[in-house]
């Protein structure tokens, strides 16, 4: 049996759980005041994922830059693998919120996808 | 000189919601004026997710949670001047038929240079500013490689330019937090990020997402005592610090790197207000307002930023909602009649409250009275008391500075006490 | 081959070169860094002192004297911001106000106008934040503050526009002796090229560094010590705390610091003083910095200490005899001293800048020139113009209309013409010094970015070569994902 203390993320309460594991498996939560710690816990401790956000360059816009995000969660180990892949984009303006900049973005199948709308020059 | 019914004084997330509000208040000649040159103000560079969880009940990037508010400003035809500095507000003596007192609001740009603008009502939406290096009076040299974290984060994520390579941070605020990771992740070293006090102030999701994931360390009870580098930083020495915030010397640790990022809190940008002759509270250098968010000067409302510091934008949405309302009764229906005020009184913990003034014969039927505390609490309780009469104790199992807390008002519970003198808002140990 | 080469483009430097520039001569401006005024002249107490302090006869008595005298003609021509708002050394209580006397009869012999003593109750209804222990003070109506920055750009601006060569980011390493003057070895620090000059007359304003360039070419050794000083500045609306520059009378405590206001309307607290064996320590020290808001309250009361907006250190350099060394050096033909110029050199500046130009002018028998500009426009700024005319310019030039600092309210504008002057900015600190924009209470965190802006637009330059002060400075260092 082993133990990991983690602080919830789901509200600005930020509750200390502590997750009770045999294995692989979570045994029991702690510390939670609402169910979201409980899942948050659980999902913590055996698939941790993040929203990740980056930039990337802008060409013929009338700003340099345009902030972009992973659609959906993508796994913790992939973020690095996920900003790296940005490197070399350079997207057209216009740039509108939602449009697609990169799909399946690092082979985690979740796309990557502007995050501000950049009208063209 | 143009005339409009309501001016609004920046165009962030608190004056675009105090348009959307008034406007759909019936309020129809209203302008925003906007420094940059663009709306959505300071959530622009706000990249990072996890804004609109309660507004819009998803996770959205600043820039996002702001085209949510600019397109409801655009779909009702609202105008807006970009590029453009209110220099000053003024209160004339001037008064219309239902009492509103004129404001006159000098602006200018390139364009249409400098120019006067009288309104009815003005709301401040001005935001807040960073405190600085200077003001933090951290000894050392002056080299270029010292940025607070704001102004890092408007190049990194605007213009696409990186600051530094290794970096140090000094404030465990949340834009101090966020940067942390945003520099990794752009390829940054990040060695360390000290905070003064024994607590962050930063939100958890943010200490977990932003250091922990990175295995960036966070030093509690630590400052910067020296900064080194003629031209550019070479290095930042940090130490640890008493209970009276006093570097304990020999605790002294340093770190050589090229850049020191400074989160170390927001400061209100209220010269305009000053300027203005609005009554401004210390605690949070905002101005002071009564239950419809008016300031000292009739007419002139605020919200957002530039009343008190906010931990989330959607507090400030719901402020500026509140504020825009109140805007639009004051131009529609006149100057409220002289009501029976009734000050908040914050003690025990509780910091300030905003509002300070509450008038319960004009106020909505639910108030909510928001506020900080002054240290950590854990297991204590929010107690609300009307003169001496205990009127509610919530529980809560942490709160922190960083933090906002909320107290609800009730009018038809105010109405049970028609000679009430005070209220009182204070953090009791709970029982 | 110049007539003359100036080592140093400070105040001194500057002044010097400003008063040759009256006569047909080759003059060039040798400085190590990338602008006018960065070393002591940029970190002082901002004050043009009455000149009660010095001994009498001496140099720095005399030419402080005559410095003050000078600034109201100079304040005019040159646009620089200078105002008399009187200076008072305070008395407290346990404190012998004989010093006070000898401070009175050492003004009257240097020749101080309107000096007196003022009792208690006329002193707090002149300036009432005075400590409760304070007793009497020296007043000196003829004391003043000045923009240390706008005076040394002021006169280095003119000796351009007269005909002046400045070689900035240039660093002399040698001096060596020829048939005919002096031959100066120096490195050019942006590019790293070597380059010589020659010149008949060389004048030596190096700062604290000006007995180093003395004993290159001197047997009689000058040795100077670097004595920083530590100063606060704080928020405009500290102010008017003062509207005197309130001194303290030196007790075995030590000099005291002064309150006062700026020019540009903040409240100056400073300096320290302690030696230090790096002639490059411009850092603030937590003790120093610590110990102000103590010294202060003795002679001023409630100085908002939390108010502060920066704080800051200067190197004053102190020669071993204690007055300035002005003159021909009497085993080197050719070679001038300024050297050792600290307190009051600020004040005495414009009357070194006179006394050099007679002493080369005599060497090289120089006549005037005809030609001899001697004004000068500082930028200008338009909030000193009415609406209307604020709007007329704004018509012929946008940019007056765009607000880049808000904490000084300073234009996009105001920027460009701090660009395109003469001897124009090239860093965000030139652009700061020059106009204000970043000085204010926020300290260009917001402004900073926008000018970066304007320097790679209007020069043009890289972002990657813009600095905050000359290179080495540089602001950022690569671009997203690239470092």
């Amino acid at each position: 049996m082993s133990t990991r203390e983690l602080t919830c993320i789901g509200c600005p309460l930020g509750c200390a759980l502590t997750v009770t594991m045999e294995g692989d498996t979570v045994t029991a939560v702690t510390g939670n005041t609402c169910p979201r710690g409980d899942a948050y816990a659980r999902k913590e401790v055996t698939n941790p994922t993040r929203i990740v956000t980056s930039t990337v360059r802008v060409k013929g816009g009338v700003f340099p830059m345009a902030n972009v995000k992973t659609a959906a969660d993508i796994p913790k180990d992939k973020i690095f693998a996920c900003v790296e892949a940005l490197k070399d984009i350079t997207v057209n303006a216009p740039v509108k919120i939602g449009d697609v900049i990169l799909p399946n973005v690092a082979g985690t199948g979740v796309d990557i996808v502007a995050a501000r709308n950049v009208a063209a020059n | 000189m143009k005339n409009y019914d309501l001016v609004i004084v920046g165009g962030g997330p608190a004056g675009l919601a105090a348009a959307v509000s008034a406007r759909d208040h019936g309020i129809d000649s209203i302008l925003i004026i906007e420094r940059d040159k663009e709306l959505g103000g300071i959530l622009n560079q706000c990249i990072h997710n996890g804004f609109g969880l309660h507004t819009f009940k998803e996770e959205l990037t600043g820039p996002e949670y702001a085209s949510r508010f600019i397109e409801q400003v655009e779909e009702r035809g609202i105008e807006y001047k970009l590029n453009t500095m209110v220099m000053d507000i003024a209160a004339s003596d001037a008064s219309s038929a239902n009492g509103t007192v004129t404001k006159t609001v000098t602006a200018m740009n390139r364009e249409d240079g400098m120019f006067e603008i009288q309104a009815k009502s003005v709301i401040l939406a001005m935001g807040c500013r960073e405190r600085s290096r200077g003001a933090l009076n951290i000894p050392g040299y002056r080299p270029a490689g010292i940025f607070s974290a704001g102004t890092a984060q408007r190049l990194v994520n605007m213009e696409g330019y990186m600051p530094g390579r290794e970096v140090v941070i000094l404030g465990s605020g949340d834009i101090g937090l966020i940067m942390a990771r945003r520099m990794t992740l752009e390829g940054a070293k990040v060695k360390v990020v000290a905070e003064l006090m024994p607590y962050s102030g930063g939100l958890k999701r943010n200490i977990v997402q932003c250091l922990d994931d990175f295995g960036i360390p966070l030093k509690l009870s630590h400052t910067v005592v020296d900064i080194e580098g003629k031209n550019r930083v070479e290095a930042v020495t940090i130490a640890e610090v008493g209970p009276d915030r006093k570097p304990i010397p020999g605790t002294e640790e340093r770190y050589t790197c090229d850049t020191l990022l400074l989160s170390c809190g927001l400061i209100p940008e209220n010269e305009l207000s000053r300027s203005a002759g609005i009554d401004i509270n210390p605690v949070t250098s905002g101005p002071v307002v009564n239950d419809s968010l008016e300031t000292s000067v009739d007419g002139i409302f605020a919200c957002g930023n530039v009343l008190h510091v906010h931990d989330l934008v959607d507090y400030v949405s719901q402020e500026a909602t509140a504020a825009g309302k109140n805007a639009a009764a004051y131009i529609t229906n006149g100057a409220a009649k002289d009501a029976k005020s009734v000050e908040i009184f914050p003690v025990d913990g509780v910091r300030y409250t905003v509002p300070k003034y509450i008038r319960p014969a004009e106020m909505d039927d639910t108030l909510t009275v928001r506020f900080r505390v002054d240290a950590v609490y854990k297991n204590c309780s929010i107690a609300t008391y009307f003169d001496d009469t205990l009127i509610s104790r919530r529980k809560r199992p942490v709160m922190a500075p960083g933090e906002m807390e909320q107290v609800i008002l009730d009018k038809k519970k105010l109405g049970e006490f028609p000679d009430l003198s005070k209220i009182t808002i204070r953090i009791e140990e709970s029982v | 081959m110049y007539d003359v080469a100036i080592i140093g483009a400070g105040v001194i430097g500057s002044a010097i070169a400003r008063e040759l520039s009256r006569f047909d001569a080759s003059i060039c401006v040798i400085e190590r860094e990338e602008d006018v005024c960065c070393g002591t002249s940029k970190a002082n107490s901002a004050i043009i002192h009455a000149g009660f302090d010095a001994t009498p006869g001496s140099l720095k008595a005399r030419l402080n004297v005559r410095g003050n005298e000078m600034m109201d003609q100079l304040a005019k021509d040159l646009d620089i911001p200078f105002k008399r708002n009187g200076s008072l050394v305070v008395c407290t209580k346990d404190q012998d106000r004989a010093g006070l006397d000898i401070l009175l009869e050492k003004g009257k012999k240097n020749g101080v106008p309107d000096l007196r003593i003022l009792e208690r109750d006329e002193l707090m209804r002149l300036e009432p934040n005075l400590s409760d222990d304070v007793t009497c003070a020296l007043y000196a109506p003829t004391g003043g503050i000045v923009c240390p920055f706008h005076m040394t750009m002021a006169f280095a601006e003119n000796a351009f526009t007269n005909g002046v060569s400045f070689f900035l980011n240039t660093k002399v390493t040698s001096i060596s002796k020829t048939a005919d003057g002096y031959e100066l070895a120096a490195i050019h620090t942006d590019t790293e090229e070597s380059e010589t000059f020659k010149a008949k007359v060389v004048i030596n304003a190096a700062g604290v560094h000006s007995d180093e360039f003395n004993n290159m070419v001197s047997s009689r050794r000058l040795h100077i010590t670097a004595r920083k000083g530590e100063y606060c500045l704080l928020d405009k609306e500290a102010g008017t705390h003062v509207s005197h520059t309130v001194f303290q009378l030196p007790s075995k405590m030590g000099k005291g610091v002064l309150v006062s206001p700026t020019v540009h309307g903040n409240l100056l607290v400073g300096p320290t003083a302690v030696d230090v064996s790096d002639k490059e320590a411009v850092n603030t020290t937590q003790e120093g910095l610590d110990s102000l808001g103590v010294t202060a309250s003795l002679s001023v009361k409630n100085v908002p200490m939390r108010q502060v907006i920066t704080s800051f250190a200067g190197l004053r350099a102190h020669e071993d005899g204690g007055d300035f060394v002005i003159g021909e050096v009497p085993d080197a033909k050719g070679f001038i001293n300024a050297a050792g110029i600290e307190s009051p050199g600020l004040s005495s500046a414009p009357a070194i800048g006179e006394m050099v130009a007679g002493i080369v002018k005599e060497l090289l028998n120089l006549s005037a020139k005809s030609d001899f500009i001697a004004t000068r426009k500082g930028i200008l700024r338009p909030e000193t113009l009415s609406m209307e005319e604020r709007n007329q310019l704004i018509k012929e030039h946008p940019e007056y209309g765009n607000i880049i600092c808000r904490c000084e309210m300073i234009t996009e504008g105001e920027i460009m013409d701090a660009i395109h002057r003469p001897l124009g900015a090239r860093s965000l600190d030139g652009v700061k010094r020059r106009t204000r924009a970043g000085m204010g209470r926020c300290q260009a965190g917001f402004c900073s970015p926008r000018t970066m802006e304007i320097l790679e637009r209007e020069i043009p330059m890289s972002m990657f070569d813009i600095t905050k002060n000359g290179v080495g400075g540089e602001i950022v260092i690569g671009t997203n994902k690239e470092i």
